[in-house]
């Protein structure tokens, strides 16, 4: 389980998250929605400390962690642990263009949990296997399509089998078409119960992928709810006004 | 055989001796030092403490708003008044490597920056620590932006060894400077000379190209027109 408890967020002056707590559950898919500059990707990188919180508690599987500014931060090795149960993907993919797709996945394991080439290899291969990608494993990130540099960067994310996927606006880089084979795989890791966290500002994504839904403004959670609920029937109107868009998407006269 | 090539010839065992024995490990010695020293100073400058940072920043305008000239002879001639007295070798050694890692240290700190920052989120990501990010996610792709600027500074260095010849130590245009002095003809010797460095940088130029290509592989040339 993990669980962000009074999470205050400051860059100087600026105030970007304020008190936000939020459980995510265990095996269910959770979305962070809300206009850009809402602090949802802030929230997200909270969570595996590429952000470090002004204040509040990040806790993932056994590791919590406490953070406040009249207290030292946490040491190195406590933050490297609890970052170790994430897995992350990013925007713009961020493979590593020197290594090949099979590269990519593998430097975790022989890095960081000090595999053997042999072993991380095949693990690496029956991942890419799992995003539809084996046939791409000598290939340099450079000369995949986005869609494709999305599904390595999944399975380099999932190598060391993270307790927790956190995805930071996974689709917005890619047309609807690539996005769609992202999506497919991010589906099938929600069918296996896979632990999500995911800041999109998609909402048919959010709506499609998320059991519960968040959303987000100005650094607080205005309103937090099953998804089905938080899209059809929204308790805040300022959510109320936001979703909309989702059905107003199309065209007058097109709807029925 | 025109006597002109013929006295060519004749130098040529000398100045190749000299080139050999003096310049060449000149030339490596004080790049070795100087990259290593230049690297420090990139990462001092970029991630160090601000006390160090500001240190290695005063090195580095220190050393490129003066004279190399000035800066040999400095060690050389001046320090043993200070009591600090260096044999020719190391003093030339000392004097290029401060050179070389003040220039090339800017080389570095720019290729290093212009690694994405994602890079290294995406390798904290992974669990990767500080030093496993740099040493295998942002060196190698810094090292192929650095190559070309870090080529260029190796073989201005090639060239800069000739100045090593004021203090007394007797690499090729010191054997060339000798071998004139008593045939009178230093059109032929310099013009040998010259060739001589050209060669050498011309040598570097192919390497540069290797390396280029090793750090390179993943990005392949553009296609060429039909």
């Amino acid at each position: 389980m993990i669980q962000l408890n009074h999470i205050d967020k400051r860059f100087g002056q600026h105030q970007v998250l304020s008190d936000v707590s939020l459980t995510v559950p265990q095996g269910r898919v959770t979305a962070l929605i809300g206009p850009s500059g809402s602090g949802k990707s802030t929230l997200l990188r909270c969570v595996n400390l590429l952000e470090t919180p002004t204040a509040g508690t990040v806790a993932v599987g056994d590791a919590k962690l406490t953070f406040s500014p009249d207290s030292p931060p946490p040491s190195r090795q406590d933050i490297h642990a609890l970052r170790l149960q994430t897995g992350m993907v990013f925007q713009n993919f961020q493979l590593f263009p020197h290594r090949t797709a099979l590269e990519n996945v593998m430097e975790g394991l022989l890095v960081v949990r000090k595999w053997s080439r042999d072993q991380a290899a095949a693990r690496a291969l029956e991942l890419l296997q799992q995003v539809g990608l084996a046939h791409k494993a000598d290939a340099w990130p450079g000369t995949l399509s986005g869609g494709q540099q999305q599904r390595v960067a999944i399975a380099r994310a999932l190598a060391q089998s993270p307790s927790l996927l956190l995805c930071d606006e996974p689709t917005s880089a890619l047309d609807p078409e690539l996005a769609s084979e992202v999506v497919a795989v991010l589906r099938d890791l929600a069918a296996n119960r896979m632990t999500m966290l995911i800041a999109t500002h998609d909402l048919r994504l959010a709506a499609t992928l998320a059991d519960t839904v968040v959303f987000l403004e100005d650094g607080r959670i205005v309103e937090h709810g099953d998804s089905r609920e938080l899209f059809l029937q929204p308790r805040n109107p300022r959510t109320a006004s936001y979703v909309a868009t989702l059905q107003e998407g199309l065209p007058e006269g097109w709807r029925q | 055989m025109p006597d002109w090539l013929k006295l060519m010839w004749e130098s040529l065992p000398p100045l190749l001796y000299a080139g050999l024995v003096f310049t060449v490990p000149l030339t490596l010695l004080s790049f070795a030092f100087g990259l290593t020293l230049g690297f420090v100073t990139a990462l001092a400058r970029l991630y160090g403490p601000r006390a160090l940072a500001d240190g290695f920043r005063f090195y580095v305008w220190l050393i490129r708003g003066t004279p190399l000239l000035v800066q040999l002879f400095l060690i050389f001639y001046g320090l043993p008044k200070a009591g600090i007295v260096f044999d020719p070798l190391p003093a030339a050694v000392l004097g290029f490597s401060l050179n070389v890692g003040a220039y090339t240290s800017e080389v570095i700190r720019a290729a290093l920056l212009a690694v994405p920052r994602g890079q290294w989120e995406a390798a904290y990501s992974i669990g990767l620590t500080w030093a496993q990010a740099m040493r295998r996610t942002i060196l190698p792709q810094a090292s192929r932006v650095a190559v070309p600027p870090l080529a260029n500074s190796f073989i201005s260095l090639i060239k800069d060894t000739s100045l090593a010849a004021v203090l007394t130590v007797p690499e090729i245009f010191q054997a060339a400077q000798r071998i004139a002095s008593v045939t009178y003809e230093p059109l032929i010797l310099y013009t040998e000379t010259a060739l001589i460095y050209l060669v050498f940088s011309s040598v570097l130029s192919a390497g540069q190209q290797k390396l280029e290509q090793r750090f390179g592989q993943h990005l392949s040339e553009p296609k060429e027109q039909p």
